[in-house]
C-alpha cells in the first residue's frame, strides 16, 4: 500500500471537517472503550493474565528463530507447504505463483492486515485473478475501491447510506434501507464465490510452534469459510505472529476479543494444521503458509521492539482521543491510531511519517488498555528523539529544545527563567488571568482558545515555601 | 543464503545471540514446549453446566436438554417446528442410526451443501468457561454441517463439559494424540457489526446454533 503519512496533517484537517466521517466517528465513539471495560471485569485477575501475555509474547520474540523452526519442522510435517519472504514482492509473487500453478481463476479471502501492506489484491488481479474480500468490511471497501480505516472495523468511517448507495450500484439490485438487509444481501452474493472459488488466502492470528499450526480469528464465519472450502489455502503471516503453545495460545485468547470487541471470545476460532488428512470431506488439498519478514526483524533489534508484542486488537485506536477525531486515514498507511504512530515509521521509514509520532496528547491510554502492555507513548518518545537526532525536525524547534535542555541542567537558570516568565504572563494575562495569544512556538495552541495565565509564582518557589514553612 | 537463512539470520542479529544457537538456548525453547504449562486461569468459582449454558446463552445459541441421544430427534423436531424451518438436515456419520422419520425429520448422514438449511453434529467436547463448542475436523465430523447451513444443531454430551480451553487440549492430545486438519472452537452464530457497529446474526455461517446438552 502506497504511503501518504507525510500528508497527515492536511489529511487530518479536512477529516475534521468532513461531516461523514465525523458522523461515522461519533457513532463509533466510546462504545467499543465501555465495550472492553465489561468484558474485562468478567476476568478476575486481568492484569495478571495481561503481564502473562507480554511475557508470553517478549519470550517468543526473544527466541523467534527456533520457535520459528519448530513450527516449520511441525507444519511441514503436517503436510504444510511453507513459504520464506522478505519483502513485498517476494510476498505477492509467491501468492501468485501458488495461483498460477493450481489453474486457480477465483480467490475468496479472509481479511490480512499483512496482505494490505504487501498490496497483494491489486497484484493477484493485474496478474489476472479474480479476488473477493469476503470480511463484510473488508468486502464494502473493495467494493468501493476505498483502504480500511481500522484494523478490525475496515468500514467504520463508511455510513449506512453510502453503503446502500454502493450495494445498489454494484449489486445492480434495489437499494435497501436496512443494516440487517445489507449483511444479508453481502452474504448472499459472496456464498457462492465460497463455493466456487479455487482458492482462499487468509492472514494468520498466531502460529502455534508446539503445533506447526496456523490460527484465524472471525466473527463472521468467513475464516472457517475461507479455510475449508477451495481446493488451496495460502496463509501469510508474519514473523513476530509466533506462539510457543497451545496454552500460550488459549491465555492470550482471553485478552484478543475482550481487548477488540468487548466480547468474551470470539465466534471462530480456527486452528490448521496442515491440509485435507485422508479421509477427510472437505478441507483444501493444498495448505500453504507464507511466513513474512518485511520490517519486522529490523524492529525486533531497535528499541521499538515491544511494538512486536501487538496482537491486533485495535483497543488502542479505540481509547486514543486523536484517532477518535480524524478516523484512520489520516495516518497514511495501513496500521491507524497508537500503534500505527509505531509501525509505520517502524516498518516505511521515519522520515517517511515525520507527523505520526507527534500526532499523540500522551495521555497513554493507549498503553493503560494494550493486553500486552506495549508502552506506546514511550515508543512514541523514543521515535521522536530519533527524529531531533537524524535532524529530521525543524531547526528552529532543534534550537528550542536545546536551549531548553541546557536551562533543565541549570536549575539557577531554570529558576530564574521560569520566575520571569510567570510573572510576566501574569501581567499579561490582566483581570481576566487569561492569554489570549503565546509568542511564536506556542501561538498555534492559542489559535482556537485561551491559556490560563500564571498566578505569579513558580511551583519551585511554592514548594520551596512550603518546606520552610514545615521544617521551621 | 536462502531467504530462510536471511531471515533467521536477522533475527538472531536483532536478538543479539550467536551466530549458531546455543545448547542452552534450545533447551530453554525444548523444556517449555515440553512442559506445555499453563498460564494463571481466571477464577472459576462455577459449576460446570450451569455456567456451560449461561455462557451460550450469552452468546445468544439457544439451549436444550435431553436425557439421551434417542431424544434428540424429538427435541430437534420441536425446535425446527417452532421456528417454522424445514423438517429436512444433515448430519455427521455418528447419528445415521437414530431414528429421525420417526420424530418426522429428512436425515441425511453426508457432508453439508450450500443449499442445506439444517445441521447436526456431535462436539469433541465443549467449554464452560465461555460457552463454547470445540469441534475437530474428521473423516467422519464434517466441517461444512457447522459451517454451510442457516441452523446448527449441536450435541454435547454433559460429561465433555470442560472447564477452559486449556481443557480441550489436554484432552485432545489423550483421545488422539495429535491435532486434526481443524480444530473450530465455535461460540454461537456469525455475526457482524461491520456496518454502523449494528449487531447482525448470520453474516456468513449459520444465523443459530442451538446446543442440545445430553445429560447422561
Amino acid at each position: 500500500m502506497q504511503v501518504t503519512s507525510q500528508q497527515f496533517k492536511q489529511a487530518a484537517v479536512r477529516k475534521l471537517a468532513d461531516p461523514n466521517l465525523q458522523k461515522a466517528l461519533s457513532g463509533m465513539k466510546g462504545r467499543l472503550a465501555t465495550a472492553r471495560a465489561r468484558a474485562v471485569l468478567e476476568l478476575d485477575n486481568f492484569e495478571q493474565i495481561r503481564s502473562e501475555a507480554a511475557q508470553i509474547r517478549d519470550h517468543g520474540l526473544a527466541h523467534m528463530d527456533l520457535y520459528l523452526e519448530q513450527w516449520e519442522q511441525n507444519a511441514t510435517a503436517a503436510g504444510t507447504i511453507v513459504h520464506w519472504a522478505e519483502s513485498h514482492e517476494q510476498v505477492n509473487r509467491v501468492v501468485l505463483e501458488i495461483a498460477k500453478k493450481n489453474a486457480v481463476r477465483k480467490i475468496i479471502k479472509s481479511k490480512s492486515m499483512l496482505g494490505e501492506e504487501t498490496g497483494l489484491n491489486d497484484y493477484l488481479a493485474r496478474g489476472g485473478v479474480d479476488v473477493r474480500e469476503t470480511d463484510l468490511g473488508e468486502y464494502i471497501i473493495q467494493q468501493a475501491g476505498d483502504y480500511p480505516s481500522h484494523i478490525i472495523a475496515p468500514a467504520v468511517h463508511k455510513s449506512k447510506d453510502e453503503i446502500a448507495d454502493l450495494f445498489a450500484e454494484k449489486h445492480k439490485r434495489p437499494r435497501l434501507n436496512d443494516i440487517t438487509a445489507l449483511t444479508h444481501e453481502a452474504r448472499e452474493i459472496l456464498r457462492p464465490h465460497f463455493l466456487d472459488a479455487d482458492m482462499g488466502i487468509t492472514g494468520a492470528n498466531f502460529l502455534i510452534a508446539e503445533t506447526g499450526s496456523t490460527l484465524i480469528v472471525t466473527n463472521e464465519g468467513n475464516g472457517r469459510m475461507t479455510t475449508t472450502m477451495p481446493r488451496v489455502h495460502v496463509a501469510v503471516a508474519g514473523i513476530e505472529k509466533i506462539l510457543p503453545t497451545l496454552q500460550d495460545l488459549s491465555q492470550i485468547l482471553r485478552l484478543l476479543a475482550r481487548s477488540a470487541t468487548g466480547q468474551s471470545v470470539s465466534n471462530y476460532l480456527s486452528v490448521t494444521t496442515g491440509p485435507k488428512r485422508a479421509g477427510d470431506k472437505d478441507g483444501p488439498e493444498e495448505f500453504h503458509v507464507v511466513v513474512v519478514d518485511i520490517g519486522r526483524s529490523r524492529v525486533l533489534g531497535s528499541e521499538l521492539r515491544e511494538a512486536l508484542r501487538c496482537i491486533r486488537c485495535g483497543a488502542c485506536m479505540n481509547h486514543c482521543p486523536v484517532y477518535q477525531n480524524i478516523g484512520g486515514h489520516a495516518y497514511g498507511w495501513v496500521y491507524p491510531g497508537p500503534i500505527g504512530s509505531v509501525l509505520t515509521p517502524a516498518y516505511v521509514g521515519i522520515e517517511n511519517a515525520i507527523d505520526l509520532p507527534n500526532a499523540a496528547t500522551m495521555c497513554n491510554q493507549c498503553g493503560v488498555v494494550c493486553p500486552v502492555k506495549i508502552p506506546l507513548p514511550d515508543l512514541m518518545r523514543k521515535l521522536r528523539e530519533k527524529q531531533v537526532e537524524k535532524k529530521l525536525r525543524p531547526a528552529g524547534e532543534r534550537l528550542g529544545l536545546r536551549i531548553w535542555a541546557w536551562a533543565a541542567l541549570h536549575p539557577r537558570v531554570y529558576s530564574l527563567l521560569t520566575r520571569i516568565a510567570a510573572r510576566a504572563g501574569r501581567l499579561m494575562g490582566g483581570r481576566e488571568r487569561l492569554l489570549h495569544r503565546l509568542p511564536p512556538g506556542g501561538s498555534g495552541w492559542t489559535s482556537g482558545r485561551d491559556l490560563p495565565a500564571p498566578r505569579g509564582r513558580t511551583f519551585r518557589e511554592i514548594y520551596a515555601a512550603r518546606r520552610r514553612r514545615t521544617t521551621r | 543464503m536462502s531467504v530462510r537463512e536471511n531471515i533467521l539470520k536477522r533475527i538472531r542479529d536483532a536478538n543479539r545471540a550467536a551466530n549458531t544457537p546455543t545448547a542452552e538456548e534450545r533447551e530453554i525453547v525444548q523444556s517449555r514446549l515440553r512442559a506445555r504449562a499453563r498460564g494463571t486461569l481466571p477464577g472459576m468459582n462455577w459449576e460446570l453446566a450451569p455456567r456451560f449454558t449461561e455462557r451460550c446463552l450469552a452468546m445468544l445459541s439457544t439451549v436444550d436438554e435431553i436425557g439421551s441421544v434417542e431424544q434428540a430427534p424429538a427435541a430437534i423436531a420441536r425446535y425446527l417446528d417452532s421456528l417454522q424451518l424445514p423438517m429436512r438436515a444433515v448430519c455427521w456419520p455418528e447419528f445415521a442410526q437414530v431414528d429421525w422419520a420417526g420424530a418426522g425429520i429428512d436425515m441425511q448422514a453426508r457432508p453439508a451443501q450450500g443449499d442445506d438449511k439444517v445441521g447436526v453434529t456431535g462436539t469433541f467436547c465443549a467449554i464452560a468457561e465461555t460457552g463454547t463448542l470445540m469441534l475437530l475436523s474428521g473423516e467422519d465430523w464434517h466441517a461444512t454441517t457447522s459451517l454451510l447451513p442457516d441452523t446448527h444443531i449441536a450435541v454435547v454430551h454433559a460429561s465433555r463439559i470442560l472447564r477452559a480451553m486449556e481443557d480441550g487440549w489436554d484432552l485432545l492430545r489423550k483421545e488422539h494424540g495429535g491435532l486434526p486438519r481443524q480444530v473450530n472452537f465455535v461460540s454461537g452464530p456469525s455475526r457482524t457489526a461491520d456496518i454502523e457497529m449494528t449487531l447482525v446474526m448470520g453474516a456468513h455461517g449459520p444465523f443459530r446454533v442451538h446446543v442440545l446438552i445430553v445429560s447422561d
